[in-house]
């Protein structure tokens, strides 16, 4: 097929099957002899505004590998990946043979050691993720979740995901489990390695200033609304704004969308959601209303609401707490 | 060697400030790759093209545009950008501090080492009075055009801020409803526990190393000298015996 029939036929293609959101890894989480399938998503929305480049006229562009030797630009099958040597000549390493040096068991994320949370430092905290049952039953992810839930663990594993080696703390949060990649401790640089110079002596005065100005200025809640994206808000009333003058606007024929423009956000709340309530297709048993909620002490309640964010719980008795956990 | 300052602040609590000089507390340790043309192992380079001509577009002739419904794009002028840009300052803002728990692991992003800009003790005074609080700052600045809100955190003696997700990009647990299904069995509750517990240890980050890094790095040393490496399978463990039973052979393993 001529490549310009071929491209044609993917853009249209796309057209008639919107880009549907797909996990991220599939696998299982192995709990001792227990194995747990899991899809994982990604953990956050992309937030931003996505900004197209465009030509003079409004055409947006598209981006091409370009060979300088042969002056042609490069169709995907023919690019290959290179490893530089010193003497500028290149070890060309293939996917096949990444995938050969992958470990054995690379669909699986083998939980062997759990930790208390509080002793991982957020410097180590790289991407956040969350993990959704993926086989028939819910019932060994919902075991995992809540026994990890109610011991305030996190489990650590290293797992193989997209050519790349990550280690990752698994957490439960109310019943749901995430994922969260952390570094390595080497790419990790201490004082040390960046050569901050030693503490002097201290003087007793200086810190209790400090405290002082610590304990004014000291909330219990995060103030979500003091870490809004101003930017991306400015620039979407700036969109708005010329959108409803007609102004600056410009149409383009079809085009090419970008490889790497991410799916929208709320298809990935969706993806998730559909996949925590069961939507693999397996039927569920539907005493959804929380039934377990009755078996639990007022403290654990507790605990749940604070991690579902239920407004108004310091407040609240037992019995409140269990119909406000229930209204979600 | 010591690690280069990437920017000079100033970190202001309340009235008081602290000059300080900010590090990347991250290094870089992956593998890269560059793109070769099959045919000629030749570098490739990448190219912005406007597809209907296949020209290639000069960086000065590119315009940004945001897309406002499917072919219909905004178009955004230098001048449109230029005043979305926050003020340059060197101002690190310490607005609140907050106990460390209440900032979930998915807002924390990238870590940086906070260093005394020159003779500092109010530097390490602010590290000391900080790590006695068991709290985390909550900071705000501008860096190369830039707005960033972090937490300023002690580590040790010293202070580290490792930027923070924006509100809307964090999706945070309470917004997922859990798998629903029958109750759980007491049992297999009580047997998943005691493995959990067994299975408890403290964190030692040094006991984990990139294997595949490595692997990564040796398969690249072979084929340099001109070797070859084989390919095997994986297979998968079918799952067969009860929730109970699995727990139970994993605790007397």
């Amino acid at each position: 097929m001529p490549a310009k029939q071929k491209k044609r036929q993917e853009k249209d293609g796309r057209h008639h099957h919107p880009r549907g959101v797909r996990p991220f890894w599939s696998g299982t989480i192995s709990f001792g002899l227990v194995s747990v399938p899991v899809h994982l998503f990604p953990g956050r929305r992309s937030g931003g505004v996505a900004m197209r480049m465009l030509d003079e006229d409004g055409t947006p562009l598209a981006r091409r590998y370009h060979c300088p030797e042969h002056e042609v630009d490069v169709h995907p099958e023919h690019i290959v990946r290179g490893y530089e040597l010193e003497d500028g000549s290149y070890v060309v390493i293939r996917d096949e043979e990444l995938e050969a040096i992958s470990p054995k068991k690379s669909r699986e994320i083998d939980l062997r050691r759990f930790v208390d949370i509080a002793q991982v430092s957020p410097t180590l905290f790289d991407r956040p993720y969350f993990l959704t049952p993926a086989g028939d039953s819910t019932k060994a992810y919902r075991l995992l979740a809540d026994v990890m839930h109610q011991t305030q663990k996190a489990g650590i594993a290293t797992f193989v995901m997209r050519g790349k080696e990550y280690l990752v703390a698994i957490l439960s949060h109310g019943g749901v489990l995430s994922a969260q990649t952390l570094r390595f401790p080497d790419e990790i640089r201490d004082a040390d390695d960046v050569g901050l110079p030693e503490a002097p002596q201290i003087d007793r005065e200086q810190v209790s200033r400090f405290e002082k100005a610590i304990r004014k200025h000291s909330v219990n809640e995060l103030p979500r609304d003091e870490l809004k994206d101003a930017s991306t808000e400015q620039l979407t009333a700036l969109v708005e704004k010329k959108r409803k003058k007609g102004q600056d606007i410009v149409e383009t024929e079809d085009y090419e969308p970008d490889a790497s423009e991410p799916s929208s956000d709320v298809d990935l709340m969706e993806a998730i959601r559909r996949d925590l309530q069961g939507g693999n297709g397996a039927p569920q048993r539907s005493d959804a209303d929380g039934s377990d909620l009755e078996d639990r002490s007022k403290e654990e309640l507790y605990a749940l609401a604070k991690q579902r964010n239920v407004p108004g719980r310091s407040k609240m008795n037992r019995d409140d707490l269990i119909t406000a956990l229930r209204k979600g | 060697m010591a690690a280069r300052a990437i920017w000079k602040a100033v970190v202001h609590v309340g009235d008081l400030s602290v000059p300080v000089k900010l590090y990347s507390a991250v290094e870089d340790r992956s593998i890269h790759f560059h793109l070769l043309h099959d045919q000629d192992m030749v570098r490739l380079k990448q190219r912005m093209v406007n597809p209907n001509t296949d020209e290639t577009v000069p960086h000065e002739q590119i315009r940004k545009g945001v897309e406002i419904e499917r072919n219909r794009f905004v178009v955004l002028s230098d001048e449109d950008l230029e005043s979305l840009t926050p003020p340059a300052s060197r101002d690190i803002e310490i607005s609140h501090f907050i106990e460390r728990e209440a900032v979930e692991p998915p807002w924390f992003d990238r870590p940086y080492f906070l260093g005394p800009d020159g003779d500092a003790p109010e530097y390490f005074a602010l590290a000391k009075a900080l790590a006695g609080s068991e709290r985390i700052g909550l900071a705000h600045w501008v860096m190369r055009s830039k707005q960033y809100h972090g937490a300023l955190q002690p580590e040790g003696d010293y202070l580290t801020l490792v930027t923070l997700r924006h509100a809307g990009e964090v999706i945070e647990p309470g917004e997922l409803e859990p798998p629903a299904g029958r109750d759980l069995d007491k049992k297999e509750r009580d047997l998943a526990t005691r493995l959990v517990a067994g299975l408890t240890e403290d964190f030692n980050p040094e006991d984990y190393q990139d294997e595949y890094r490595e692997r990564v790095r040796q398969l690249i040393d072979t084929k340099r000298r001109g070797g070859t490496i084989e390919v095997e399978e994986y297979e998968e463990v079918p799952q067969e015996r009860s929730l109970a039973e699995m727990l139970e052979a994993s605790l007397s393993r």
